[in-house]
Formats: structure tokens, sequence, C-alpha cells
């Protein structure tokens, strides 16, 4: 097996006509899937059009621009932006690296555990933002309220003193699973003799992770930074439900601003910049991350 | 001897500690699910009890009002069906740059992914009127659709890197004798892949499955899938937790029991071509 | 006998696609309808309930692209005269029987539910606000509620009544942000405070005394007095703490009423008291009027059959139907005088005969003490207020966290509401 995979890094053969056109059913249907809806928003932003005033359609130049560019939340979105995506990959890469060395070893009733820990995952943004807002984080009848009170403390205002904390730490939640499953794959992946021999040199377990674990995980942190990241630049469910982007613009972040202008205010014009405004940002990431993950990406 | 105590010592270490972790993070789940057979009034009673008279009332009035398998079935139709709509096109395609890659495969992998990066609500006005236009609002083919192609650049590429690791002597072998490439994949290709397209399968169900937002809006009553069920029971005026514990425990009940009993499967998929 | 048949073998029945709202009252419409079904066989009815600010997107999406999707809508009184303007909406008052009695609906809701004499939606039950208060705890302290309260008097029992070491806080409003939670409230305070919205020229009147007077009083309130949490409690959270004692008082829409007196959910149900909204130094727009009321869209292929469906939810007969069904304390409430002639009802709600007048106090025509060039109590009917609403109601959430003070709330509510009417074009 592992003869073989290694001639996939040998130049490919030519000439093999046809194939390469297999691919073209995809990249039509994704070109047009992300192509119409890119023209008719570009088309938009140059429009006044607000769903609640069909009489006033028409062409606005650069107004939409002007009034999103000015909007007084929107470098803050920016910033909630980047700072929900950051820390939710510190959070769910950090912990997931440590939990998945942990679910590696042996201990009793390890399927079942296993099987509790990755619940999170399986379950719709929705329920598990109204879950923990409701159930675990109402700084009145929520379950950490109780813990608090039970031990003398005043339980905290989750949403209106640490709105985005809050929201990181549901969302993390959502993500530990699928982070924990991927790396502990990768580390099962790291065969036993290899372990064992590093063992059998005298490195102790945090050697071992440091120079045998963590060295091949690469692999698995950047397919799991880039799936996460997909998914959590368009968030916005835990957001509707627990804080409604406050207090303020607190906890808004660029998709939420998009979702307050298209479905709040149905203004479809200045949605339409603040959409492009999120797909220039999401570029800039990816380019990034692309970057600094380009090697282990590769073919 | 002493080997063997301290190696038995380390394993009570590991369970308590991995133990203690898996409580933690099933923790809210599992008050969900208890909190689903409360009464109202003891669900969001400040001192919880965890021992309580359990009660049915929650689920009976969520069937009362809504129709469970209804939304259920559409749920099933449409993860499913957009799953088995994007491995047709996504099948093709990864095998086309796994096996006969050129250089722009890395450029178009990327671009796939890229296309996911638009927020769905910035599409959502375009979408909604070339629905309504194409006569697609509230049909499960909509909906199917709309998931096919959201998920489809993450299904091509967990495919491609899972084909990356077929030897590619058995299929050349197969090409010698003349095999064409849709026979290469349907007789080689798709045997000895099958657990990397089993795990991308099912991440691609359970993707579907939880997706809320095209859900909602594409859908009225007709095609309306789970996430339009749950969305019946937040937050109406007066006491919900334990009619919403109970429709949330209904919505994902399937979705989980299918992770769970397919666990094996989808962690063995998810290597993203670690395995050497 | 060709009836016969048809039922067995004819689709070719209608069906009517019904958005609601998922509060109790409509769940006992959705549950009662059956018997619609069986007087009109030929109709089949189809049901989506949903959330309350999900409702209103998927059908205001669908009122505005002209998608078609719904044959009836349940719409409050922002939607009912804009879209009715709008021709999104069938007019009601020539397709209704002449046995629906629609001098029978109180006036204020019909103002509030038409446009230059049209009458785009009908009521499905409506609502003002009342106070609600403790009596053990008021009777404890040695207070008694007035029959017309002042803020001045809420924050002087409210510091009476405050006792958090026995989790009771002396007063419980709305905080969480929104056009219709928060800022439905606050704009009550704000009318009586002598504050309103705009003045004859459309300018915003966030930086005005009243409306300063107002917010610090709320936020003073609420601070000093208020539960925690606050910031994100809406009706439902208030009505959660109410029912389980924790709250002295608390101002809020008079269907909360029927919920806090009914035993089987709330533990303060016999000691629950209800006086009107408080006033400050004017009664004018010191209680809502918010309704929840059934319309057709234009689009509808159906309409005919959607007017039927219509009539029959809101009609005297419903409101009978559901008092043998479920009890007169069930009614849909607030909507027709003739359900408060019912001795039956009024026996069993003690809340009733306060509700009632409340709602016909209220005039959304004349909301607040000087003139104002829009309609709407605690709301102004106006395309661009939602937009205006929930900004102002996030820059409110935020003063009462403490994140800015109560003066840069209002400069930038003063300053977002200003943007958005230049861009909406506001008063042209």
């Amino acid at each position: 097996m592992a003869a073989h995979a290694f001639n996939t890094t040998q130049p490919p053969p030519r000439g093999r006509r046809g194939v390469w056109s297999l691919n073209t059913p995809t990249i039509t249907i994704l070109f047009l899937w992300s192509l119409v809806p890119l023209l008719m928003t570009l088309w938009f932003s140059f429009r006044r059009y607000n769903l609640m005033a069909p009489d006033r359609i028409g062409f606005d130049g650069l107004g939409n621009y002007r009034y999103l560019l000015t909007d007084p939340g929107l470098a803050l979105a920016i910033w909630n932006t980047i700072l929900l995506l950051g820390a939710v990959l510190a959070i769910t890469i950090g912990l997931g690296t440590v939990l998945a060395v942990l679910f590696d070893q042996e201990f009793f009733g390890r399927g079942i555990a296993r099987v509790l820990v990755l619940a999170p995952f399986f379950i719709m943004p929705t329920v598990s933002s109204l879950l923990w807002k409701n159930m675990m984080m109402h700084p009145d009848n929520g379950f950490i309220a109780f813990l608090m009170r039970s031990v003398g403390l005043k339980p905290i205002d989750w949403f209106a003193v640490v709105p985005l904390t809050s929201i990181i730490i549901i969302v993390s939640w959502q993500w530990l699973p699928f982070a924990l499953l991927t790396l502990l794959t990768a580390v099962q992946s790291l065969d036993a003799e290899r372990k064992e021999a590093a063992r059998m040199d005298g490195a102790g377990p945090i050697a071992m992770f440091r120079y045998i674990i963590l060295p091949h995980l690469g692999r698995a942190i950047a397919a799991t930074t880039m799936i996460e990241t997909i998914f959590l630049l368009g968030i916005f469910a835990e957001i509707y439900v627990t804080t409604s982007g406050g207090p303020g613009f607190a906890s808004t972040n660029l998709s939420f601003l998009i979702y307050r202008y298209v479905l709040q205010e149905y203004d479809i014009g200045g949605a339409a910049v603040a959409a492009l405004l999120a797909i220039v940002l999401a570029n800039i990431l990816a380019f990034f991350l692309m970057r600094s993950f380009a090697r282990n990406l590769e073919t | 001897m002493t080997l063997s105590y301290s190696k038995l010592q380390r394993k009570m270490l590991m369970t308590v500690l991995a133990w203690i972790v898996a409580f933690l993070i099933f923790f809210p789940v599992f008050w969900m699910i208890l909190t689903s057979f409360k009464s109202e009034t003891e669900a969001i009673s400040r001192v919880p009890h965890l021992f309580f008279s359990a009660t049915l009332d929650g689920y009976r009035a969520v069937q009362e009002q809504a129709n469970y398998l209804h939304f259920a079935w559409n749920s099933l139709v449409v993860s499913l069906g957009s799953t088995v709509l994007a491995l047709v096109f996504a099948i093709p395609s990864a095998y086309s740059m796994a096996f006969s890659p050129t250089r722009r495969t890395r450029g178009t992998l990327l671009w796939m992914l890229s296309t996911k990066m638009m927020p769905p609500v910035g599409a959502l006005v375009s979408v909604y009127l070339i629905f309504r236009d194409a006569g697609l609002l509230d049909t499960k083919t909509g909906l199917l659709i709309v998931d096919a192609l959201a998920n489809l650049p993450i299904i091509v590429w967990m495919l491609y890197t899972y084909f990356k690791e077929v030897p590619r002597e058995v299929l050349e072998a197969a090409r010698m004798d003349g095999a064409g490439p849709l026979r290469e994949i349907y007789n080689l290709l798709l045997p000895l892949s099958m657990p990397g397209i089993v795990s991308t399968s099912l991440l691609a169900v359970i993707l579907a499955w939880n997706e809320a937002f095209w859900s909602l809006t594409l859908t009225t009553s007709k095609a309306a899938p789970l996430a339009a069920f749950i969305a019946s029971f937040s937050s109406p005026e007066g006491l919900f937790y334990a009619k919403l514990s109970a429709a949330s425990t209904m919505a994902i009940a399937p979705i989980l029991l299918l992770g769970w009993a397919s666990q094996k499967q989808l962690v063995r998929g998810l290597t993203f071509g670690a395995v050497k | 006998m060709s009836a016969v048949l048809c039922g067995a073998l004819c689709h070719a029945q209608t069906t009517l696609t019904i958005a609601t709202v998922n509060n109790g009252d409509m769940i006992v419409m959705q549950r009662l309808s059956k018997q619609f079904e069986q007087q009109h066989p030929d109709i089949h009815l189809d049901w989506v309930v949903l959330e309350e600010n999900i409702l209103r997107q998927k059908t205001t999406t669908d009122a505005a692209t002209h998608g078609g999707q719904y044959d009836v809508v349940t719409i409050g009184p922002l939607e009912a005269p804009i879209w009715g303007r709008r021709g999104w909406l069938l007019p009601l008052q020539t397709r209704l029987s002449q046995s629906y009695d629609l001098n029978d609906v109180l006036k204020p809701i019909r103002d509030g539910a038409s446009d230059s004499g049209n009458l785009y939606a009908v009521p499905f039950y409506a609502e003002s606000s009342l106070t609600y208060y403790r009596k053990d705890l008021f009777a404890a302290a040695g207070l008694t509620m007035p029959a017309q309260p002042t803020y001045d008097d809420i924050a002087r029992f409210a510091k009476a009544l405050n006792n958090p070491a026995k989790d009771i806080y002396g007063v419980c409003l709305r905080g969480k942000p929104g056009w219709g939670e928060n800022m439905a409230f606050i704009t009550t305070m704000a009318n009586t405070f002598g504050g309103r919205w705009f003045d004859a020229a459309w300018k915003p009147q966030f930086n005005s005394p009243q409306w300063r007077h107002a917010v610090q009083f709320y936020v003073d309130l609420l601070h000093k007095y208020g539960p925690p949490g606050s910031s994100s409690s809406g009706f439902n959270e208030n009505l959660t703490l109410f029912e389980n004692g924790r709250c002295g008082m608390w101002i809020d829409a008079t269907v909360a009423a029927s919920a806090l007196s009914n035993a089987n959910q709330s533990k303060v149900a016999n000691t629950v008291g209800f006086a009107p909204a408080p006033v400050a130094v004017t009664p004018h727009g010191a209680q809502w009027l918010w309704f929840w009321a059934l319309a057709v869209p234009a689009s509808s292929k159906h309409a005919d059959a959607a007017v039927k469906f219509v009539e029959w939810a809101t009609s005297k007969q419903y409101i009978q139907l559901v008092a043998q069904a479920d009890g007169w304390a069930s009614v849909p409430p607030g909507t027709r005088h003739s359900t408060y002639e019912q001795p039956l009802y009024l026996a069993s709600a003690s809340f009733a005969t306060l509700t009632y007048q409340s709602i016909m106090a209220a005039d959304p025509l004349h909301p607040t003490r000087e003139p104002v060039p829009y309609t709407g109590v605690q709301l102004v009917v106006i395309p661009a207020f939602p937009t205006i609403g929930n900004q102002v109601g996030q820059l409110l959430a935020a003063a009462l966290v403490g994140n800015i003070t109560v003066d840069q709330a209002l400069e930038q509510a003063q300053y977002a509401t200003e943007r958005v009417e230049k861009r909406m074009e506001v008063g042209h």
C-alpha cells in the first residue's frame, strides 16, 4: 500500500483524452451556481431595491456602497467575523488535538465514550443554539446559572455581558467533534510500531506528542481548518437565535449583518454590497489559509 | 507484575479523564432529552431535578400540532437525494482530477471550495427569484438541488483525497484490458474506495439534514423538512422548553442514530489522504 | 350522491396554505379547523406554523416577490396597511358576508388594519398592555396599587418590593432588542412621558428631553430593581419569571393575563393583580395596541375559499366554538364587542374588562400628545420602521447593559434614524 501511494507523486501520464472532460459537468454547474447569484448580486448592488418599497426601485449608482461603508456596525462586524473564526478554529483544533490523543488511548468503554463525544456534530445549529440559550446559559433558569448559584457565585448574564464569547462557546461545542474526529483518524493512522519505537528510545509522553504525533497531524489540521472556515464564515443562525447580533453590534458578524439587511430590513441593494464584501473577505482569508496550508493540501 | 499494574493504573486514569470529557461534551444533549420528558413547569425550574415524574406531554403536544413524519420524510428524501445527486457529479469529477491531474487541478479544487465562501443569505434573493420563476419553491426537488450544490465542493474534495490513495497500477491494468473511464470507475474505483465514498456520503447526509437556511427560506409546507418543524416550536408565547426539547429530540434522533451507528465508517473516511 | 362520489374520488379540491404564528391561540385554531374542513369538504387546509420572526420574513418575502405561496397570512398592524396600500392584500370589507358583523370588531383595530378606507385584515386576537403586580407582596409591604398607577408609583413600589436575596425583583420589563420587543414597551413609555418618534416634519425626536427622561427612567428602573438578564428578556422570559414569583410587577401585553391566572402553569395565579399600564405626564399612548390578524394575499389563487376561512376563524361563531371546546377563559381576546358582553366570559376572566378598556383607550390614529405624521401607538406604520426600530432597539439594549450611556445611545439612535430616513426617503 505504502509503495503504491508513493507512486502518486510521480508525474501523471499524459494523453488520456476524455478523462478531463469528466470534470466538466461539475465545473459547469458549480460555475452557474456561483456565477448567476454573483452577477445578480452585482446588479442589485447598483440598484435602489427594498422589498418593502417596490415603488422606489431604480438605478442608484454608488448609493448602496456609500450606505454600507458608513454603516456604524460594519467595522465591528468584520472584526467579529475574524475573531469568531480565529477563536473557534483555535479552540476546536487545539482542544481537538489533545482530546484526539486522549481518545486514542486504551480505556474502559471507549466505544461509548467516543459516541457521546460525537453527538454535538449531528445536531442542527438552530437546535443547539436554542438549547444553549434556554437551558444552559440562561441567567436565571439555565443549568450553568444553577451551578454557579449552588457554589455561591452570581450567575453570569452570558449574552449581555460576553455575547461574542458565548457564541464562540456554542459554535466551538458544535465543531469540536468534527475536529476531534478528523484528528483522531489521523492519530490512529500513526502506526503502533513508530510509537512503540519512539517509546523504546525513551521518549516521554510530551516529547512523543511534540515530535511524533503533532508533525503527523499537519494534513488533518489543514483539512479541518479548511472545512471549518467554509462553514464558520457563514454563521448566523447561532447569532440570530441567541443575541440578534447585540447588544448594540457586539456580536454581529458579516454574515449576520447581511442577514439583517436582507430579512429584517429587506434592503436588497445594501445587502448585495455587504455580500460582495463578504466574498472579498472570504477570498482574502482563503488566500492566506491556502498559502499556509498549501503544502499540506497538495496532491 | 509492576508493569501491568502501572498499565492498569494508567488505563484507569485515562478512563476517568476520557469519561469526564465525554460527559461534559454530551451533557447539553442529555439535558435536552431529559427536559423533553418534563412538564413545562418542571422544565423551567431554577433548581433542576434529576429525578422527576416523567411525562410524554411534550411529545404529545408536538405530535398534535405538527405531523412529524411528514417533515421527517421530507428531510430524508432531501438529504439522501441531494447526496446521491452530488455523488453522480462528484465521482467522475474527482476521478478525473485524481487520475488525470493537470497544472490547473489544484486551482480548480480550490476554486470549487471557494464557491462555498459566499454567505448563503447573500444569495437569497437571487435564488428565491430564480426558484419562483422555475416553479421550484416549496418542492423537494428544488431543495435537493440546492443542498447538492452546496455540498458538492466538499464531496468532490473528499473523494479526490480518497481516490488519490487508490494504487494507480490497478487502474492501469484495467486500462490495458481496454476498459473505458466509466467502466474503470464502476468496476474498480468504486469497490476499491468504498469506505471513502461511504464516509463522504455520511458527512453529506449529515450536512444536508442539518441545513437550516435554505430549508426554511425555500419551502413552505409540502416540502418543509425538520428545520421548519423546529421553527414551529421555538419561542411561542408562553412556556415552551419541554415542547421544544421534545421536538428537537425528535428532529435530531434519526441523524444521531445514523451517526452513531456509522461512526466507524465515518471516521475511516475522514483521512483527507493522510493514511500512508 | 355526486358529492359523496366526489369526496372519495376528486382530488380537485381546493388546498389553502395558511401561514400563522406558533402562539397558543393559533394552535387552538389549527386544532379546531377540522370543523371548518368538515363544513367545507371541498377545502383542505395546509398549515405553516412558525415562530413569529421567521414567519414574518417568509410572508414578507413572499408578498413582496408575489411568490404566491400562501392563501392566508397572519400579520400585524405594521404589515396590514402597508401591504394593503401596495396592493399585496385583498380588500376585505366587500367580501365579508353580512352575518360577519364588522361593526362588532373594535374600532381601534379596524383602524389599525385599514388604509384609505379599505380593510385589509381581520383580527384574530388583539392586545393592549397592563401592569401586573403581586397582591400578596403589596399587602406585605403595606402598599396599594392605585386605579391608575404612574411611573413614579412604579419606581416607588419597585424599590419597596425589590429583594434580590429572596430572588424577588421589583419590576420586570422587556429588554430584548427588536422593534416588537423592547421598543414596543419603551415607545409607550416615551409616549406617556410626552415624547414621540417623529415631529410633523419627520424629524426624529430621540434628542428630546422627553425621550431622554423616559429612557433614563427605564434603564434606572431595571438597573436598580430588575432581574438579571433583562437585556435578553422579551415577553416570554418575563412571563416565565412572573409566573414563578420572581417579579413584584411587570408591564406587558394583556394576553399574559390569562396565562398568569392559570393555576396549571402559574405559581402566582391567586395573587396576581391587574392595573392599567402606568402613565407619566400624559395618558396618550401609554398603552399599546397590537393584533394578529388574518389577511388574503392578492397572489392567492383561491381567494374565495381563503376569505371563507378568514371569516370563519375571526367570527363570533368561532369564539363560541373555542368557548365550548376549551372554556371561555381560552377564547381569543380583544377583537369583538360581543365577546365582552358574554357574562360567562366576564365571570371567568377577571382581567377582561380592563383588557377591553385598554384596547378601546388606544388610538393608533392619534397616538401621542403632540401631533405626529404617522399612525401606530408603539410602532410607526412606515416601511422603514423595522429597520429603524431594530437599530434603535439594539442601541437601547446596549445602554441597558451599560456598554454605552443613555445619552450616547439616544445620540446614536438619532443619527441611525436620520440615516435610514434619508435612504428610504421617509416623509416624501
